[in-house]
Parts: structure tokens; sequence; C-alpha cells
């Protein structure tokens, strides 16, 4: 009643609290889950890496994984850039 | 029986220092022989919050290394008979804190003192990890912020996996110690309850400590914040701190606001 009463008297801003509390709840139980788990992204690009490059000569810092979370679904990203002349390479090697 | 306590955060500017020189003081004052350690390795500052920055010759990395013997590393308080300090090291050299070394260095100090206190850097690296290798206990310093209580749970969960205690199978006593709590902005509902962080974190409370200048002040002249003002309220919170790790039950006082004139007026009317 009375807390009821001094917040009505100085303004009634909605307290950021409880805002908090909630955001870390969420966060934690997510983060809790993944902890100890092999890092999935990291490993992905790892294997992805190792199938492509045994037929394109590729440079390992142009693979990027990338795993977006949403509400009802997730995507996974992969992004590799592939040099213009890989193809020719392919033929002189063969 | 000796106990290594980690004083750990994952984040950083919390109060682990601060944290580490009041226990330390606190504890020491009761009568047990006390050794403050700084993990710092490159970013030594207890040594300037216990006001012994001026009297260190050798450092943690030199005894790890075997340059130094531990007496001749080890600081004696000025103020206090069973305090000690032992410095770490300015030279950048972070791999010089190998496991075996350290777990050496810390033997010997469980030898020699009834507390062996370890003021971990802040992160997740080398040097924290080191600092909480070999810990019975840990005082989790959090601020109630969502930055610090995600940080929080991060170390806890590092110190059920990453210790000698939690490979052996055993556990690390673990306490949250809430630092810069201010009771005005948690009455407003602006900051964490301490029952949120605790609902969180699922790790019991060993005190709150209150914002207040006298931690300022007290790292400002180098002295442990227990001491340089000993009525003040952030002194007596860590000393009931100190008392609640040797297994006493000390009744928990959380910060009270401080009102001004018309806000007890209102209350007063509101009542």
């Amino acid at each position: 009643m009375s807390m009821g009463l001094l917040r009505l008297l100085r303004g009634n801003k909605a307290s950021s609290a409880p805002v908090a509390r909630e955001r870390l709840q969420i966060l934690l139980a997510h983060e809790r889950g993944m902890r100890g788990q092999p890092d999935l992204l990291g490993v992905l690009r790892e294997e992805i890496l190792a199938v492509v490059s045994k037929h394109v000569t590729l440079d390992p810092t142009k693979v990027i994984v990338r795993l977006e979370r949403g509400d009802e679904v997730s995507t996974l990203e992969v992004d590799i850039e592939v040099p213009n002349d890989f193809e020719r390479k392919k033929v002189a090697v063969a | 029986m000796a106990k290594v306590l980690v004083v750990t955060s994952g984040k950083g500017g919390v109060g682990k220092t601060t944290t580490t020189a009041a226990l330390g003081a606190a504890l020491a004052q009761r009568g047990d022989k006390v050794v403050v350690v700084d993990f710092d390795v490159g970013l030594r500052n207890l040594d300037l919050v216990m006001g012994a920055e001026r009297r260190v010759v050798f450092d943690l990395i030199n005894v790890v290394q075997g340059v130094a013997k531990l007496p001749q590393a080890l600081i004696k308080d000025k103020r206090l008979e069973n305090l000690w300090l032992l410095p770490a090291s300015q030279t950048r050299d972070k791999d010089a804190l190998t496991e075996e070394g350290v777990s050496k260095v810390i033997a010997d100090l469980r030898s020699r003192f009834d507390w062996v206190i370890c003021d971990s850097p802040a992160g997740i690296e080398r040097g924290a990890s080191m600092a909480m290798r070999f810990a019975d206990e840990a005082v989790i310093v959090t601020n109630p912020e969502v930055s610090s209580v995600r940080d929080s749970d991060r170390i806890i969960g590092m110190l059920d996996s990453k210790t000698v205690r939690a490979e052996k199978g055993e556990r690390v006593e673990k306490h949250i110690l809430i630092t810069r709590y201010d009771p005005s902005r948690a009455a407003r509902g602006e900051m964490l309850t301490i029952d949120d962080i605790l609902e969180i974190l699922a790790t019991p409370l060993l005190g709150i400590i209150p914002e207040s200048q006298d931690v300022l002040r007290a790292s400002n002249v180098g002295t442990p914040v227990t001491l340089s003002n000993a009525d003040g309220a952030p002194a007596r919170a860590y000393t009931d701190a100190a008392r609640r790790l040797c297994g006493e039950t000390v009744a928990m006082q959380v910060p009270a606001e401080r009102k001004g004139f018309m806000d007890r007026l209102l209350r007063r009317r509101a009542a």
C-alpha cells in the first residue's frame, strides 16, 4: 500500500527489474543447456570445409557458418566463397 | 585445516579486489592467519588496494618459476599481524601460470596459513581458471545487474566442472556476495532484487555490500574497507560475511533506503 502510493506520487514509471529477471531466466536456461556441448557451429564448419575441400580448393577463412534463432524455426546459413577459377584448377589437376 | 577461497565473478569491475582485501582483513582480525594472492598477472592491483605497492619485490610468477622462494615474495601487512599478501607479476606473461607451478605454491601456502584467498582476474581465461583451480570455496561477487548475473552463472558452471574438486567428484562450496547494492534503486524497481539474483543463480547468499563512498575512499588510501572505516555499512557487511565464512550464523542485513524528508513524510501518511 505505502509502496504503491509512493510510486504513484513519484510518477508511475514501470519498473525495469522484472524485465531484467525475465530476460535473464530465458537466456540462462538456454546457455546452461549449451554448456559442455561441443561447439556445434565449429564442428559443422570444420566438416563442411573438409567435404567441399575434397573437390574445390578453398580459403578456410572464407567459410562462414551462421545460425540464426527465430521464434518458430531457426536458419542455418552457410556462406562459402569459391575462387572463380576452381574448375580450371580441377581440370589441370586431372 | 587451511582453506583455499577464490574470489571470482567473470565480469570486471564488480569488486573482486575490494572484496579480497576486505574479507582477508576481516578474517585476519578474527585471529586467523590469512594470505591474499593476486592472480591478475599483468594487471595487478591487490597490492595497491592493500597499500603495499611500494613493497613488492618478488611475485607469484617468480615463485612459480622458482626464481624466488615463497617467504621472499610474501609481504606482511603493516596493520594486521596475521595478514600477508602474495602479489601478482606485472609482466604480461600469463602462460607463466602453469598448473603444476600454481599447484605447488598453493600447497605450500596451505601449510603456512588458515586462509588462502585467491583474487581472480576478470574473464574466463587462464588467470581466472588458475585462480579457481585449487579452491575449496568460492565467493562469486555479483552486482545486481544483468551482465554481472549472467557472467556469475557462467563462472558457477566453471566452478562445478573445471576445478580439481569438481574433477574428483567433490563440491566447491559456493557463495554469492552482492556488491554495489543501491537500496533506493532497488525500492524503485530499477535493480534486480536480492531474491531474483539468488533464485536465478541458485546459490546461497554470503552478504550484501551496499554501494558506498567508503569503498572508493578505502582504495584511495590503500586500506581494506573493513579497517579504514570499521563502523561503516560496507565494513560491517564484510565483517558479517567473514563470520559466515567461518561457519557462524549471522542475521542478514539488507541495506535499507536512506530516506529523504519528503519520502518519510509520504511514507508516514501512506502507512
